[in-house]
Formats: structure tokens, C-alpha cells, sequence
């Protein structure tokens, strides 16, 4: 493209980006910033007053139900299910890279357990709990039914994340006489590392924000996202909006972080090598 | 060998995909041969009662035209705007690094939580909210919009937000693989910008449109949160009258519906699936 003057295209499309943009984060700025007022607020424009009242309120009022709870459980089981689903989808994404017999099949589940109704298949793990006379848990049916998600999910990020992957650094390492584990620790996961950084990054938000698949598994104790879905039917007041921005704080905290490390990994490897 | 450590390699995917996917998917299929007690229970036996049941109540059949409409809708919108955000990003934007910088400004709130995202609309879109306010400020309305929220209207605007982006990343990647010179040869042959859009962009794309309409289809034909909150109860989708079912424990009824609604996934799936190669589109 010429360095002329923009076609008018150009103005028209730049006005529905900015729009898209606005219309994405406007309706989540609102939520963040009435969840400041003070105890007479209500669920709407315009604010009273400014304080951290439906905060406190979120973390010690029973009548908003067990968040303290549900965040830590939310949280433990992300990090599991990141760790799970890195190491799964890393050796998966490795072993596509060739064909095999039955490839086909396991493709084509994949795919399935993307596409498939997420209260469906909830519901299909609840009732195979039930049948085989286990308890439903939110740390074994629920990790189950949150895998049956992110793993897929992160095979797909490592097929993009492969297809830049140049096999001669890792025959390179097996000439010079590197074991396979060698060959997978020293280079092929140094190398991807900004890739698996992103699959972790997909693995621990998609679990935490997990709500339909956890709707039947979950057993007993909630998770967060389900003790969101229930605040939105019983609670109404700006207790909810507080809780929304107090995940959204810890979403953004993790994906910071996720992109942080790997623009730092970018950047290192861009830079010369001193001596 | 060569085949046995593939398998190997591939086997963590493959046991959570047969637990977690392909069991209880038949767990759900059997339930739904099976005849109810009429207390939430499941009693031995083979009865093709529920499909009956499902199949032969009216109520299904506009159950299924409401998801549709609005599956058909949602697609229609985030394709639109996806396909043009894209372009815009891949096409317009000359900064490499700023491109790319904007692609992640839209990703973000992807990796925020659904729900807060669409609760996130009360304050706007309320009796009181903020379109409302604004709209009698100037006068443009008398009395405030009922329609804005507890609606279709909300139902929709809910699914774009959520689900535009499912368009704009595989678009995204499709369009920046695009060869640059063949749009320059395309120009030197004499080609408009409209040619170039039509005879090179879109058909370029088209996978990436693919794989897109997969996620946002399969997603709203899934869907019951958002139908349920946003819609104030108003509507109702078949997964909505599913988890109703489930609330009451009417498994065999429930399964019934649930394997049905399988049938027309995997149908509306493999159809686009078989208009490209979807496979070689994400693996490349």
C-alpha cells in the first residue's frame, strides 16, 4: 500500500473500530465505577457518593453468599487446570504435527467437545458421577468438565503456536546427541515458551470465568462463576457490580502478567547478545 | 513407532476427551431411552416415550425457531462487524506493532468473566440507564424505552458483545496470511478495490469466516444464561427449557431434548465444515 492519502474506506472502518471498542469496555467501565458509591447506591446513573461501602459489604454479608469461598475454590482450580491443560495440550500439539493412525478421531472429538453444549455435556458428567456412584466435586467432576474445554481449546493455540516451529532446531539437538526429554526440556520448550505462556493464559481465564459446564459438576460448593450467576437473581444492589470488578481486577492481573512475560521473552530475544 | 509414541504424546488429550466428552455424551444418549419414574428418577428399560414427548409437543418447535432467530441474527451481526474490524486491523492500520497493539485491545475482555460482561448492561440499558437518560435529555423520546433491556433487543446485544470477537480472531489470522502482492497484481491487472475485496479478500478468508461461524453458532445454539437474564424471562431458548426441565429432575425428558439439539449442532457444524477445510485452516 502507498503512503497516499487514506481512502475513504479507511475513515468510514476506523469510526466501527473505534465504536466496537467503545461499545466493549463502556458497558464494563460503567459497572466498575458505580460499584464505588456509598450506601445509598442504586443499580444505575447518576452515582452517590464514593466509597468502598459495597465492597465490604460483598466480602461480609451472608446474604450475598459464600464469594470469599467461591474465589479461592475459582482460583485453586484455574491453576490446576492451566497446568493440566499446558502439559496436555503441549504433547498433543507435538504429536499433530504428524499424522497417525486414529488422528482423525481424536481431531474430530476435539472439535466435538468445543462445539458441544456446555450445560449439555455438564449435565452428561452429572449423570455419569451419579452412575458410577462417585460424589460430584468442584475438583473432580468440575476440573474434568472444565478439561474437556481448555485442553481442546489449547491444542488449537498450539497447532498456530507449531506451525512456526522450525523442526530442524529440534533434529539439531538430536544430531548432537541430545535424549528426546533433552531434546523436549532444553529446547523445544524454551522455544515455545511464549506460546505456552498464551495456552496457559486461555487455560486459567476459560476456567475461571467457566460457568455452564460447572453448573452440574460443581457438587456442593460453588465456584465463583457460579456464585455470580446466583447474585445476579438474588442480589440487587451494587454489591454485584463490586464483584465484578473485583474478578475483572484479578482477570487483568493475569493477563498483564501473561503479556508482560512474554513481551519481555520477545524482546530479550530481539536484543543483540552482549559478549 | 512412530505412531505408538504420537499416541503416547497424544494421550492425556484423548483419556479427558473419552471421560469427559465421549462418555458423557453416551451417558445422556442411553438416559434419554430410558423411561422416567415420575419421581426424577431413571428406571430400567427401553422407551422411545421422550422423544415422543419432545418431538411430538409444539412447544419444541418454537423453542427451536427462537434459538435460530437468534443464532441467524448474531451471526449475521458479528460476521459484519468481525469481517470489518479485521479488515480494518490487517488492511488499514500500517503500523505492524499498532495493529496488533488494537488486536489486543479487543481481545481482553474475552478473558474477563461472561456474566459481569452482561450485567455489565443494566446500567446502560435499564429504565433508568444511561440510553434513556440521554435520549429524553434531548428529547428525542418522552417516555423511556421499554425495549432496551429485559428483551430481545438485550438478548442480541449481549451475544455480539460477547461474541464478535470468536469472528474477529480467526478473520484476523486468516487476512494477515494474505499475500500483499496479490492484491498489487490485482491492482496492475486493472482490478477496483471492490474486485480485489470479492475476487482475492474474501475468498482468501474464507476460512477464517468458517471457523468463526462454527464457534458463534455453536455458542448461541448452547446458550441459556444469556437468554435467561437478559431476556427477563421473556424468551426462551432450547437449552433454557432444558435447564428448567433439569431443575424439576426430569433427566429422560431433559436427555431427549439434549441429544436432539446434538443432532442439530453436529448438522449446522458439519455443514460449514464441509464448505472448507477447516483442519488444514487451523493446523497451518
Amino acid at each position: 500500500m502507498s503512503r497516499a492519502r487514506r481512502p475513504w474506506t479507511f475513515w468510514a472502518l476506523a469510526t466501527l473500530f473505534a465504536a466496537y471498542v467503545a461499545a466493549l469496555y463502556g458497558p464494563m467501565l460503567c459497572i466498575y465505577v458505580l460499584s464505588f458509591q456509598d450506601v445509598r447506591g442504586g443499580l444505575v446513573f447518576p452515582m452517590k457518593g464514593l466509597s468502598l461501602h459495597w465492597f465490604v459489604d460483598l466480602f461480609t454479608q451472608v446474604r450475598t453468599g459464600d464469594v470469599k469461598g467461591g474465589f479461592e475454590r475459582s482460583i485453586v482450580l484455574a491453576v490446576v487446570v492451566t497446568v493440566l491443560t499446558v502439559a496436555g495440550s503441549l504433547l498433543a500439539g507435538l504429536a499433530f504435527r504428524r499424522r497417525f493412525r486414529g488422528d482423525g478421531i481424536v481431531f474430530y472429538a476435539m472439535v466435538g467437545s468445543l462445539v458441544a453444549p456446555g450445560l449439555v455435556l455438564g449435565i452428561g458428567i452429572g449423570l455419569l458421577f451419579q452412575t458410577l456412584g462417585l460424589p460430584a466435586g468442584w475438583m473432580t467432576s468440575a476440573l474434568g468438565a472444565h478439561l474437556s474445554w481448555t485442553l481442546p481449546f489449547g491444542v488449537l493455540v498450539m497447532f498456530a503456536v507449531l506451525s512456526r516451529f522450525d523442526r530442524a532446531w529440534e533434529e539439531a539437538a538430536r544430531d548432537l546427541g541430545a535424549t528426546r526429554w533433552q531434546t523436549l526440556w532444553l529446547v523445544v520448550v524454551p522455544i515455545l515458551a511464549p506460546g505456552l505462556l498464551a495456552v496457559a493464559l486461555f487455560g486459567f481465564t476459560l476456567s475461571y470465568d467457566e460457568f455452564a459446564r460447572s453448573l452440574q459438576t460443581s457438587g456442593p460448593l460453588n465456584t465463583l462463576p457460579l456464585e455470580i450467576w446466583s447474585m445476579t437473581l438474588n442480589v440487587t444492589s451494587p454489591s454485584l457490580y463490586a464483584l465484578g470488578t473485583v474478578t475483572t481486577l484479578a482477570s487483568f492481573a493475569i493477563i498483564a502478567a501473561c503479556l508482560g512475560v512474554i513481551a519481555h521473552i520477545h524482546q530479550r530475544r530481539a536484543a543483540p547478545r552482549a559478549a | 513407532m512412530n505412531g505408538l509414541r504420537a499416541w503416547v504424546q497424544v494421550s492425556p488429550l484423548a483419556l479427558v476427551l473419552l471421560l469427559f466428552f465421549a462418555a458423557p455424551i453416551a451417558v445422556v444418549v442411553v438416559a434419554s431411552f430410558l423411561p422416567g419414574d415420575g419421581y426424577g428418577g431413571m428406571q430400567a428399560g427401553f422407551t422411545l416415550e421422550n422423544y415422543a414427548a419432545v418431538l411430538g409437543n409444539t412447544l419444541t418447535l418454537k423453542l427451536y425457531a427462537s434459538t435460530l432467530k437468534f443464532a441467524v441474527v448474531t451471526w449475521a451481526l458479528t460476521l459484519a462487524i468481525g469481517f470489518w474490524v479485521a479488515y480494518f486491523l490487517v488492511f488499514h492500520v500500517r503500523s505492524r506493532l499498532l495493529a496488533i497493539g488494537l488486536f489486543l485491545v479487543c481481545t481482553v475482555p474475552f478473558w474477563t468473566s461472561n456474566i459481569i460482561r452482561m450485567i455489565s448492561w443494566i446500567p446502560l440499558l435499564g429504565q433508568n440507564g444511561l440510553v434513556n437518560q440521554a435520549l429524553i435529555s434531548v428529547h428525542a423520546i418522552e417516555q423511556p424505552l421499554g425495549f432496551l433491556l429485559f428483551s430481545d433487543f438485550a438478548v442480541i446485544a449481549a451475544y455480539v458483545h460477547q461474541l464478535t470477537i470468536f469472528m474477529i480472531v480467526p478473520i484476523f489470522n486468516a487476512m494477515s496470511r494474505i499475500d500483499r502482492r496479490t492484491l498489487e497484481a490485482g491492482h496492475d491487472a486493472g482490478a477496483s478495490r471492490w474486485d480485489a475485496m470479492r475476487l482475492v479478500v474474501i475468498p482468501l478468508s474464507k476460512n477464517g469466516i468458517a471457523l468463526g461461524s462454527i464457534f458463534v453458532l455453536a455458542i448461541v445454539m448452547g446458550d441459556f444464561f444469556v437468554v435467561k437474564v437478559m431476556s427477563g424471562g421473556g424468551s426462551a431458548s432450547v437449552v433454557s427449557a432444558l435447564y428448567e426441565d433439569i431443575a424439576v429432575l426430569q433427566y429422560p425428558p431433559a436427555a431427549a431434548s439434549a441429544v436432539l439439539l446434538l443432532l442439530v449442532v453436529v448438522a449446522l457444524v458439519t455443514l460449514i465444515v464441509r464448505t472448507v477445510d477447516v483442519r488444514q485452516e487451523i493446523a497451518r
